[in-house]
């Protein structure tokens, strides 16, 4: 396929890791900001290709895992109730709330479906005039404008029983927060490819220069992520920390502006609380003031929730990339993915779920017969 | 014990129950994905239950000694939506998901039964339509439907048609496949292109389209199977692998044979549609499904020859080796990936979610 073959041809990831190989002097670590990206590196292994001392850091783009948690409670809540149909990605129906997921609303007879795009959920509410459609929008500045454009088009055609649950989230307030965290270990950042395909690259230098960080635009086949990590470890090993961008095929300065527009008249900027890292300044969209009425929290005033997450789960240390996943004391064996302790394990694309899949051979804490009281079956 | 569950209030952390469903106390869809949790209904629910001596429930087809032949023996319901796809219908599954299950015993399947439930309300013609499908379907396999049944629900308690054969065939003297039969050294061998069903039924399901028009690969396997048997009666281990996918049936045969099994990623017959549909919606080949492909493990000196008489058989001609049993990780599979790295490749959960982005 077009854009596939091209970027995974084995000759060329044998040229890229050769420069890589050469250029690392000494130990660098860096952060790829995108779940897609983890779940690319694992999934071909390449990561096992670097040079001893290339550390990558899974950053937390995964927008599934850092959905809060209070915010799944809320689609559970609004999921149950009898005159709603809930539309959502197929990988949010696993993410653990509070005490179930929205499998178990569904079970329990919620009208839940899985669609591949909002404007599916707006065709389910026009269908469906005597029921109220929600659409679960969730994500970063990438799935943002479909969702912005599908509550733009409910208000164009007067469809008033859609409303959009937002739980948006932005990279760039992100990378702030991880590099003012204590114990930051990150000296270069992957940049999200897909993210800057929307919004631009015009966010970055500015961090680049505050943080004395390399970011580096980096996109999700095997060669391009090569490409990134290649470009990023010149940069560290000349002493350089510009912006520049590896994935030039999808991403302009300017990014995308007709959905900026769209974006800037849809959403505003809020603070957003991230499950497992805590509240970031402006990290987050929710629906303008022109259209606060398709808003699902608006409109369903959820209230009195009580979220309790697993104390055991070190999800936000796997986040923030204080911790490898196999770190954990959870991973594997009583967080595997069929009963998930938090939401990295739950999604592809979360970094537990793409240690425990991928790379359980290597992960010291998978013993057989070890310490696993509540596990059930081999598959832990 | 049941009693108290049924009902209940249950304490799922404590776990000193015999039915341990720890993650739902209700069916969820994940119970039918074909993966760890379909497994763990039938271990922890149904096995006990049942108590029966028939290790073989977790084969495709149970091998039954009567009256001194050996009979291979197996059911399969039929949920699909829609009733009619690209290359096929619920009648052509039907009759093939049965007849490949009787196949993976080495069976020649023989005879069929057919129950129909059918919802309140649905069109007659479409019954007709379906039973026409199956009929042609049993002839192909060269199977005779001898049995049957129909049972109408109220309208909104089905999907219009739901249907369950059940089938039995003759296991040839001297064949012994089982999925325990696996041995280091085996060679894994599988039948064609992987995928192609689940990509056909999502391209008209969710109204998704790839471009080309994808037609399911159901198909009757056990023609394949008796060509394999031609060249040698000790074929060791035998799936198709339909819900949960090729990565799925590995896993099986890799946990009850205890041997590892370890692929070459790059020798994966995977069709240029199915790649591009899986990364459109984040999937895995490994775990779409398929309906008329098989894995064989086979010993290497019988390898070559197998490979060349499935090659012949039209259902075989893109046959491919894509790995072998090794000592190390017993019960895992392991993938060599393109660039030369491994990767594990596990059981899913349930089903396979499409992912976000």
């Amino acid at each position: 396929m077009k854009y596939l073959d091209e970027f995974s041809d084995p000759e060329l990831a044998r040229r890229l890791l050769d420069d890589i190989h050469q250029t690392a002097t000494r130990p660098w670590a860096m952060m790829e900001v995108c779940g897609g990206q983890t779940h690319s590196i694992i999934r071909h292994g390449l990561d096992q290709l670097l040079p001893e001392g290339i550390e990558l850091i899974h950053g937390p783009g995964c927008p599934v895992c850092v959905t809060p948690l209070e915010m799944i409670d809320k689609a559970l809540e609004i999921a149950s109730r009898p005159d709603v149909i809930f539309c959502s990605f197929g990988d949010m129906l696993r993410v653990p709330g509070s005490d179930r997921d929205l499998f178990r609303v569904k079970s329990d007879g919620g009208d839940v479906r899985v669609v591949y795009s909002p404007m599916d959920a707006l065709e389910i509410a026009r269908a469906n005039p005597d029921k109220e459609v929600v659409f679960f929008g969730i994500g970063f500045e990438t799935t943002a404008p479909p969702n912005a454009m599908t509550v733009h088009q409910a208000h164009r055609l007067g469809i008033e029983n859609f409303s959009l649950l937002v739980s948006h989230v932005r990279v760039p307030p992100a990378i702030e927060a991880i590099m003012t965290s204590p114990g930051c270990r990150v000296q270069a950042f992957l940049a999200a490819g897909h993210v800057c395909t929307v919004m631009g690259t015009d966010e970055y230098p500015d961090l680049a220069e505050r943080f004395g960080v390399p970011i580096v635009v980096t996109g999700f086949e095997p060669l391009d992520i090569l490409e990134g990590i290649r470009r990023t470890v010149h940069q560290l090993e000349e002493g350089r920390h510009e912006l520049e961008n590896a994935y030039p095929r999808a991403v302009q300065r300017s990014g995308n502006p007709t959905a900026i527009a769209m974006l800037d008249d849809v959403f505003e900027v809020v603070d957003r609380s991230w499950r497992g890292i805590g509240m970031i300044p402006a990290s987050g969209w929710r629906l303008s003031e022109k259209y606060r009425a398709y808003d699902a929290e608006h409109r369903f005033s959820v209230t009195g929730i009580d979220t309790h997450e697993s104390t055991v789960c070190r999800s936000g240390e796997v986040l923030q990339g204080l911790i490898k996943p196999h770190e954990c004391e959870a991973f594997g064996t009583l967080c595997t993915p069929r009963n998930p302790l938090g939401a990295t394990m739950v999604s592809s694309e979360g970094a537990c779920a793409a240690y425990y899949l991928y790379r359980r051979l290597e992960t010291p804490t998978l013993r057989p017969g070890a310490a696993a009281p509540k596990e059930v079956t081999s598959v832990g | 014990m049941a009693e108290q569950v049924v009902g209940a209030a249950l304490d799922f952390e404590g776990w000193t129950c015999p039915l341990p469903l720890r993650d739902s106390p209700t069916v969820v869809m994940g119970h039918g994905g074909g993966g760890a949790m379909s497994a763990e209904l039938i271990e922890h629910l149904f096995l006990p239950a049942l108590a029966n001596e028939a290790p073989e429930l977790l084969g495709d087809s149970a091998v039954l000694d009567l009256g001194g032949a050996r009979i291979a023996f197996s059911t399969d319901s039929f949920v699909v939506r829609p009733l009619f796809f690209p290359g096929g219908s619920i009648g052509d599954l039907a009759v093939n998901g049965t007849v490949n299950d009787l196949a993976m015993s080495g069976a020649t399947p023989a005879y069929l039964s057919a129950g129909f439930i059918l919802e309140e309300g649905t069109d007659l013609s479409v019954v007709g339509r379906v039973a026409e499908r199956l009929g042609a379907a049993a002839r192909a396999a060269g199977v005779s439907v001898v049995t049957g049944d129909t049972k109408v629900v109220d309208v909104g308690h089905g999907d219009g048609i739901y249907l369950n054969t059940a089938g039995i065939g003759l296991v040839p003297g001297g064949v012994d496949i089982g999925p325990h039969r696996a041995r280091v050294g085996d060679v894994v061998i599988v039948s064609g292109d992987i995928g192609v069903h689940g990509v056909a039924i999502m391209s008209v399901r969710d109204g998704l389209e790839f471009g080309t028009e994808v037609l399911s690969d159901c198909a009757p396997l056990s023609g394949l199977v008796a060509a394999m048997l031609d060249v040698t009666p000790d074929l060791h281990a035998l799936r198709d692998p339909t819900r949960g996918g090729l990565g799925t049936s590995l896993n099986e045969i890799a946990r009850a044979s205890e041997v590892g099994v370890e692929l070459d990623e790059g020798k994966l017959p995977v069709p240029d549609v199915v790649t591009n549909a899986c990364a459109f919606l984040g999937l895995d080949p490994l775990y779409v499904a398929n309906e008329g492909k098989l894995v064989a493990f086979v010993a290497p000196g019988d390898a070559e020859a197998v490979l060349e008489a499935m090659r012949r058989h039209p259902l075989g001609a893109d046959a491919a080796v894509i790995g072998t049993c090794v000592p190390e990780h017993p019960g895992m599979v392991v993938a060599r990936t393109g660039f030369g790295a491994t990767r594990v490749v596990d059981v899913p959960i349930g089903e396979q979610l499409p992912r976000i982005c």
